[in-house]
């Protein structure tokens, strides 16, 4: 079974764990103002210059709901093929921390405004599928800022306010692997649809993970422990990794797990008891009274699946059917949209395979070389085009198109005057071909007797020397054919 | 013309809009004798010299189109006006200065009134005779040493007393209605959404309105039509179609069905108010309005009910006042320190206890066995008026099961005090308006209301009703200035 063989398993002595896996992602909804005030949402402005009265919790100060991040929360729900609840409601999570102005955080507990839905990821050995089990909204909180002052913590509410999405999977991830590809897909899915820009970086988006461990086999789960506010899928990936071989040494040592929330320290690559289940926050969840239910009608939502784009998973399935792409090269040209929108740009005016090819191989080494997304790419999907029908048509060789790609990676050119410019163009005349060979014969003589003799390894040797004296330029096929002849 | 804070708003306006009298002289008739009435302790912050400067801008260029011309009025410190410090009662808020001001008493200046200052009243609203006060209690005008109701206690002693032709106050559970019974003047509460709390310092948000309190039923119609106002930045503001209340005031309510609900005949409730309840029967019939008797058997559970919703949502909405952003901060060693601190020393007694109540009830464990079980009761509270109504066109019950009671005298008992309560809090339960007349004195000589209860959004009728009964009982109040040396 091709299963096994990518099964995360923890080996100790005769056992083997299994890891069981649940994330809650929170990803910041993108959006012009937060959730409950017309304050902007803009990343990296001066602390406290995107504060409103609401979002500072000033007395008689009233939550109103921005719209927009509530059919942002439905199209996400959407494209997670998930449950719209018509009537969700906001709850007040009261604790007291002083980034938080209010004292509590508006959030759903009981009704989310998304329920059940799932998310397919493509694994080396085929699909997986991982569950959701809600989407709900909720305020972010401000930031504390602890290393400014010796004694002082300062506190920046630009954030404060701002919405969230927290999309909560059921444990159905079971390795690293699998979390590095639910969250990749996840963020893909609220690329495609403009829910979330995921970007990492900026907190747009993090997850606090849960993790049990059990005896392969077993159908119980492990007693879980939660690792808060973990911002990179590497620092995940790592933390699941030390948490479970943590929880496996410990039941090995016959000692049992305490359900406890954990941070991971990304400089010792541990995670550290932040609280136990005895210390957990008495968070006193109740409807916010300043709130209404959250009513939207189907039409709302109808309307709201009219925007919706072609998804990832679609758009891999048109893009094998229609474009006679492998499942490898389509499930990475569709992973974001800006990269299916540059391929299917690029292919409109050239060869498929060729175009798939130099995206999947030369652009995405270059751009990561380069540390650029791919709307950063200096060349545009229209020279790359240009220069697959260069190719294509013979005016430069496979060879000399890396070095025009090369050059255009430096600037937007277009490839076509690259080639004029630097004088690239294939040498594809046979009879000036004729010549050069003719010379390189001639200037290898020894070489050519014992080729004729019988050492037919040679013949690269002559190939190499004629590429060598052309720059480059000699087309390969042609010199093969006239070597042939010759020797 | 002497006796100019003797005049009822609509009497100051009629005489401002025949310039028979300047807003400035208005204003500074109420100034000195708000001055002279320091005893009564009904202000918390005076805007005294402002408001003459405005008054006197106001004659400069008067707009007599405005529905209250240049016509002074203190109001309740719970709203927060711009640029003008907004306590609350508390110890806490007490350096606060809004930069903002409530949309309800936007609305007012924006009709020409003129901010003669802020009125005392119970810390966060919290209590039911103004003792709470971090500012100290207010005196009722009506005798010394007696409590002016609560917690719009500032508010009632200073429309009474004549401090102020007319104001505003808010009502979470009564405290608009038991002072204006207190103190012989007529408090409305109007139908939950109608008034926005943009603004206004949070109690109980779902319970919280803010409301008109008049000396008649005419200038509190004006008021209200004044005050009442959808706000879209209040979320359970309610888009209805607002009466012009005042213009549609009529004292004829022939053949309006008035109920009588048995339950509100409470153990041990005195002789007089059972006396004034029959006479306000009596009343209503003599108007042509027909009497019928009504059950709301869940009247029993209103107050438990409330005192559970109220400190649930009050421990919530207090949770902002920690010392980190603004009013008072104590010191402390780290956050949590000072936290404690600042809240130990910033909040009364009675707002603690309060906050306490309410953290226990929504507590992991105690939550379905307090709060949302008081949640099913609330919406059978509501539903007996649902039923009620089927029948009647309005409610006719005691404002408070007495009349004013001494200061001091009930402030070692919290649930003596909270019974003060008991009529009125089922209107704040069921979202419904309420209106507390004048219609008798006790054999004290101190004032007794009656409340009449409408249907949701049927301010209308009963202010109709109110406006009537006024005419029959034709109450005066007595007050002496005994507090003016």
């Amino acid at each position: 079974m091709s299963k096994d063989k990518s099964e995360y398993l923890i080996n100790r002595k005769d056992n083997q764990y299994e890891v069981v896996i649940g994330l809650e992602v929170h990803a910041q909804v993108t959006s012009e103002s937060k959730l409950f005030s017309t304050s902007s949402t803009k990343f990296g402005a001066e602390p406290n210059t995107q504060v409103s009265l609401v979002d500072a919790a000033l007395p008689g100060m009233l939550p109103v709901i921005n719209e927009y991040c509530v059919k942002q929360a439905i199209k996400t729900g959407i494209g997670l093929k998930a449950k719209i609840n018509k009537r969700s409601v906001f709850d007040r999570k009261n604790y007291f921390y002083a980034d938080l102005p209010q004292g509590y955080q508006i959030s759903q507990f009981k009704d989310p405004i998304v329920g059940e839905g799932k998310v397919i990821l493509d694994m080396p050995d085929g699909q997986k599928e991982v569950g959701i089990e809600r989407l709900h909204l909720e305020q972010d909180a401000g930031k504390s800022i602890h290393d400014l002052d010796p004694k002082n913590t300062f506190v920046d509410l630009n954030r404060s306010g701002v919405a969230l999405m927290e999309i909560v999977s059921k444990p159905d991830l079971r390795s690293p692997d699998e979390v590095n590809a639910y969250v990749k897909k996840l963020r893909s899915i609220m690329r495609y649809l403009g829910t979330c820009d995921g970007n990492m970086q900026e907190g747009s988006l993090r997850a606090d993970v849960n993790v049990s461990v059990r005896k392969k086999g077993s159908k119980e789960f492990g007693t879980r422990c939660e690792i808060k506010n973990v911002n990179s899928i590497k620092f995940m990936q790592m933390a699941i990794e030390y948490e479970a071989n943590r929880q496996v040494d410990l039941i090995e040592d016959g000692q049992s797990i305490d359900q406890e929330t954990r941070l991971f320290d990304t400089k010792k690559n541990e995670t550290r008891s932040m609280r136990s289940k005895e210390d957990a926050h008495d968070y006193r969840y109740f409807p916010d009274p300043d709130l209404l239910p959250l009513e939207v009608s189907e039409d709302f939502i109808e309307k709201l699946k009219l925007e919706i784009p072609e998804l990832p998973d679609e758009k891999k399935k048109r893009f094998i059917e229609k474009f006679k792409l492998s499942p490898y090269e389509a499930t990475i040209l569709v992973s974001d949209n800006e990269t299916s929108n540059y391929f299917e740009n690029v292919i409109k005016k050239s060869d498929v395979k060729l175009a798939t090819n130099w995206i999947i191989g030369e652009l995405f080494a270059a751009l990561n070389e380069k540390n650029l997304e791919i709307t950063q790419s200096p060349i545009s999907a229209g020279n790359l085009s240009k220069l697959i029908n260069l190719i294509k048509d013979g005016t430069i060789s496979g060879k000399i198109a890396k070095t025009v790609f090369e050059h255009m990676m430096e600037g937007d050119k277009d490839p076509k005057k690259i080639v004029e410019e630097k004088g690239l163009k294939q040498e594809s005349d046979p009879k000036a071909l004729e010549a050069l060979i003719d010379k390189v014969i001639d200037d290898n003589r020894e070489k050519a007797t014992e080729f004729k003799s019988g050492k037919v390894k040679l013949f690269g040797f002559f190939v190499g020397q004629v590429m060598k004296v052309s720059a480059g330029k000699a087309n390969p096929q042609l010199v093969n054919e006239i070597l042939k002849k010759k020797l | 013309m002497s006796d100019i804070t003797k005049q009822s708003l609509s009497e100051l306006i009629k005489n401002i809009k025949d310039k028979k009298l300047s807003s400035t002289e208005v204003t500074k008739a109420f100034v000195e004798r708000s001055e002279k009435s320091k005893e009564l302790n009904a202000y918390v912050t005076e805007d005294f010299s402002a408001a003459i400067d405005k008054a006197k801008k106001f004659d400069e260029n008067p707009n007599l189109d405005l529905k209250l011309p240049g016509i002074p009025m203190a109001v309740k410190d719970l709203f927060c006006t711009k640029n003008v410090k907004t306590t609350a009662g508390s110890k806490i808020l007490n350096n606060f200065t809004p930069t903002y001001e409530s949309t309800v008493t936007q609305n007012i200046w924006n009709e020409g009134a003129i901010l003669l200052g802020k009125l005392n009243c119970d810390e966060f609203a919290m209590g039911s005779s103004n003792e709470t006060s971090f500012f100290g209690s207010v005196q009722n005008p009506i005798d010394k040493d007696l409590v002016p109701g609560g917690s719009s206690g500032g508010s009632s002693s200073a429309v009474a007393a004549q401090l102020t032709p007319i104001t505003i106050g808010t009502d979470t559970g009564g405290s608009i209605r038991q002072p204006a019974s207190f103190t012989g003047i007529v408090g409305l509460k109007p139908t939950y959404g109608s008034c926005s709390r943009y603004g206004i310092v949070a109690f109980a948000s779902s319970l919280d309105q803010a409301g008109p309190m008049a000396q008649n039923v005419r200038d509190c119609a004006l008021l209200h039509e004044v005050i009442s106002s959808y706000d879209e930045k209040d979320s359970t503001s309610i888009d209805f179609k607002r009466n012009n209340y005042f213009k549609e005031l009529t004292n004829n309510i022939k053949g309006k069905k008035i109920g009588i609900p048995k339950e509100y005949r409470v153990d041990g409730m005195p002789k007089e108010i059972e006396d004034l309840w029959k006479k306000g029967i009596d009343y209503v019939k003599d108007c042509g309005a027909e009497i019928i008797d009504i059950s709301l058997p869940h009247t029993n559970y209103a107050l438990p009910t409330y005192y559970i919703v109220a400190p649930a949502e009050a421990s919530s909405n207090l949770a902002r006042y920690d010392g980190v952003k603004y009013g008072f901060r104590a010191d402390g060693e780290n956050l949590i320190d000072m936290y404690e601190k600042t809240r130990s020393e910033g909040f009364g007694a009675e707002v603690q206890r309060r906050i306490m109540i309410g953290t226990y009830v929504l507590s992991s464990g105690y939550y379905d066995a307090y709060y949302l079980k008081a949640q099913k009761v609330r919406k059978l509270i509501k539903n007996d008026f649902d039923e009620a109504y089927k029948k009647v066109d309005a409610i006719l019950t005691p404002s408070t099961p007495s009349s004013a009671f001494k200061i001091g005298e009930k402030t070692n008992d919290p649930v003596s005090m909270y019974l003060n309560d008991i009529f009125t809090v089922p209107v704040n339960l069921a979202g419904l308006p309420g209106i507390s007349i004048p219609a008798g004195h006790d054999a004290k000589g101190y004032p007794l209301g009656l409340q009449i209860i409408g249907k949701a959004f049927d301010e209308q009728n009963l202010l109709n009703i109110a406006y009537a009964m006024e005419e029959k009982i034709n109450f005066k109040n007595k007050i002496t200035d005994w507090w003016i040396k």
